[in-house]
């Protein structure tokens, strides 16, 4: 491996790592502004993750009843259990009708209304008035909208010539002396070469890691790698704590299966064939709100009453409806049911568990996208030359918990601000480059050497799985002291194994056991976030939910967590109460 | 590219957006890896070079494929 001692050299006004909707958004920005821009990416663009999104994105358009952005942003507030920053929720909420009719410039075939204006539909926790009733808000491309909003994306850049490195790995990010990122090392994964990609300007826009848990719906390219190389080059990552659960994803697989099957009829059973959501919500029962059931699962498979050979999922139970109900009704799930689970919901239950689906926290930045830390008692200090936004940031606007629709806005109106920061701040600096520091690419080879010439090591799979089970059994949807106490000495024991994986294959082309072993150098710094910050978070807000501290405990805990890489530990900063041009939004219990 | 760089190459085109074509080709690869010919491997290369959605549509069978020739693929990416 000569080549990596002296790497080639690719230089661009702006590189971005990801091509999901966040990073494909900031790349028009920069492209139609005459940069040169490079967007380097695992997979290609329409295959990025945010191909899942079929819910819609939110703007208080107010295209078939009033609605307002001052709602969207109560609406956001509410739902984040304030812990989202109230100046990037207003930036985001006032910014959604311009970047949702920018995208319909570009192409986007969103469903209409027959006066032609663009047609909204409603969305749970999306109110008119400050909470009072239903508003219709999400715009959709019938249940493709991500793949739409991929495609009219991914066009505009190549008409505005932005330069796509496709089915390349981003390895490590380049600092200089100074903290000033200069670039990343990445990887061609056709011909394993490394090449520094030397930018002015680089965004992280790279998704999510729920690939952490062993139950997930996240697609398998979700493994954190903007977080990961954060981490390594000394970025803190923000309340990462804070993940969301579906309750209802297949035992082993992770695929969704639908609120609408418990609406229908569906029944949650455990290992007894008891109906428990009777005891937890004698009301609502399966039908009562996400958190409900997913606590009453953990629950249930903590105290023993979970199914199978290692009592760890639940059953969802069809087999009372008539099969023309399931058939007519339910087609798509009787087909996952038989694909993913094994029975056919006619005449079995299908096992489910809660399962992990977007990542709260991130990378911290402001709602410019530019990257923040802390430095001189200020926590707004920004890291010159990195930019982050879509999942892997946090700006903060989904703060304890996301409001359904609000990940496809996070990613164009941060997208485009990160794209115009990006812009500004480059037409500052001077026009030659900043000298690449000596070390530049010495930690992106320093891995891939370990790799390269470990010996005895550890099989890059069975750690993985390690790590996804105690991140699924510690740090769940319901966390329990003892558990998550445990969590950290395990998790901080997977890493040892992960610092020691053996892959058997060294050739270079596409060579997966190597880019699985790097994608788990990742995933292993999310894990390791969100174990330690979950167990220091000693309250329960938003999709934190502890047995030990079931309440919101805003005197000790409104504040950010910031967990750093170097000695495993966390500190924290305040959230940002106050809005740019309103009122704060008071703190109030968060009920529906 | 050599037969087994060839293999590789379509390991990667297999994983996708879409969480149930990740787990649908993983169970084909850990069926049928080894045992693949240069016919389904032509086959596969095609099949992968769908669209996410559409893709799972001709799984699910709520869609058909165009080609006949990859029916047979298809059948395989089936198999629960």
């Amino acid at each position: 491996m000569n080549q990596l001692a002296h790497p080639t050299i690719r230089k661009f006004d702006a590189i971005i790592v990801g091509a999901g909707g966040a990073g494909l958004r900031a790349a028009i920005q920069l492209s139609e502004s005459g940069l040169k821009t490079a967007v380097i990416s695992k997979v290609f663009p329409t295959r990025s993750h945010t191909v899942a999104a079929q819910g819609g994105v939110a703007a208080s358009l107010g295209n078939s009843e009033e609605d307002s952005w001052q709602w969207h942003m109560y609406d956001t507030v509410k739902g984040s259990d304030w812990l989202g920053d109230q100046d990037a929720i207003e930036f985001m909420c006032r910014k959604a009708n311009e970047v949702v009719v920018e995208l319909e410039h570009y192409g986007m075939p969103f469903d209409r209304l027959e006066n032609g204006k663009i047609y909204q539909r409603p969305f749970g926790g999306h109110m008119s008035n400050f909470g009072e009733k239903p508003v219709r808000r999400a715009c959709a491309a019938a249940d493709r909208t991500g793949h739409a909003m991929l495609h009219a994306m991914y066009q505009r850049n190549v008409r505005a010539n932005t330069q796509f490195f496709v089915e390349w790995m981003a390895l490590d990010l380049i600092r200089d002396i100074d903290g000033q990122v200069l670039g990343v090392t990445a990887m061609e994964m056709e011909t394993g070469e490394v090449v520094i990609f030397q930018a002015k300007a680089t965004l992280f826009a790279t998704g999510g890691a729920g690939r952490i848990y062993y139950s997930s719906t996240n697609a398998f390219i979700n493994t954190g790698d903007g977080l990961g190389m954060a981490a390594r080059a000394g970025i803190p990552l923000e309340d990462m704590e804070f993940w969301q659960f579906h309750p209802t994803g297949v035992a082993g697989a992770g695929v969704l299966i639908t609120e609408g099957v418990r609406g229908e009829g569906g029944i949650l059973r455990n290992s007894t064939g008891e109906r428990f959501m009777e005891r937890y919500a004698p009301n609502a029962k399966d039908l009562a709100s996400r958190d409900v059931v997913s606590r009453a699962m953990a629950t249930e498979i903590k105290e023993g009453r979970g199914c199978g050979p290692d009592k760890d999922y639940l059953l969802l139970d069809l087999t009372h409806l008539d099969p023309k109900t399931i058939m007519q009704r339910l087609p798509g799930i009787r087909e996952i049911s038989l694909q993913f689970a094994g029975t056919d919901p006619i005449k079995e239950s299908i096992p489910v568990v809660p399962t992990c689906h977007y990542m709260m926290g991130g990378i911290p930045t402001n709602y410019h996208g530019q990257v923040v830390v802390t430095k001189d008692g200020r926590h707004d200090a920004v890291v010159p030359g990195f930019y982050a936004a879509g999942e892997c940031a946090c700006a903060s606007v989904h703060g304890a918990n996301r409001l359904g629709t609000n990940s496809l806005l996070d990613l164009l109106v941060f997208g485009k601000s990160a794209g115009e920061s990006m812009v500004s701040d480059i037409k500052a600096m001077p026009a030659a480059h900043k000298e690449l520091p000596q070390d530049g690419s010495d930690l992106a080879r320093s891995r891939l050497a370990r790799l390269e010439n470990q010996q005895s090591g550890a099989n890059v799979h069975e750690v993985q799985l390690a790590m996804r089970r105690v991140m699924q059994d510690h740090c769940g949807v319901f966390r329990f002291p003892d558990m998550l106490a445990q969590g950290v000495t395990k998790i901080l024991e997977v890493e040892k194994q992960v610092m020691v994986t053996e892959i058997r294959d060294k050739s270079q082309v596409f060579n997966t056991a190597r880019l699985e072993a790097l994608e788990l150098d990742n995933l292993i710094e999310v894990a390791k976030a969100t174990m330690v910050s979950a167990e220091a978070r000693r309250e329960s807000r938003g999709a934190q939910a502890r047995e030990d501290f079931p309440d919101r405990d805003d005197a000790n805990w409104l504040k950010h967590t910031l967990w750093h890489r170097e000695g495993n530990r966390l500190d924290f900063k305040p959230v940002q109460m106050k809005p740019l041009s309103v009122d704060s939004i008071e703190l109030k219990k968060r009920v529906y | 590219m050599t037969d087994a760089a060839r293999l590789n190459r379509l390991r990667w085109h297999s994983r996708r957006g879409l969480l149930e074509l990740d787990l649908v080709l993983e169970r084909f690869w850990l069926r049928h890896g080894e045992t693949l010919d240069e016919g389904q491997a032509e086959a596969l290369e095609q099949v992968l070079a769908l669209e996410e959605n559409d893709l799972w549509d001709i799984i699910c069978a709520r869609q058909g494929i165009g080609d006949s020739r990859l029916q047979g693929m298809i059948e395989l990416l089936r198999e629960p």
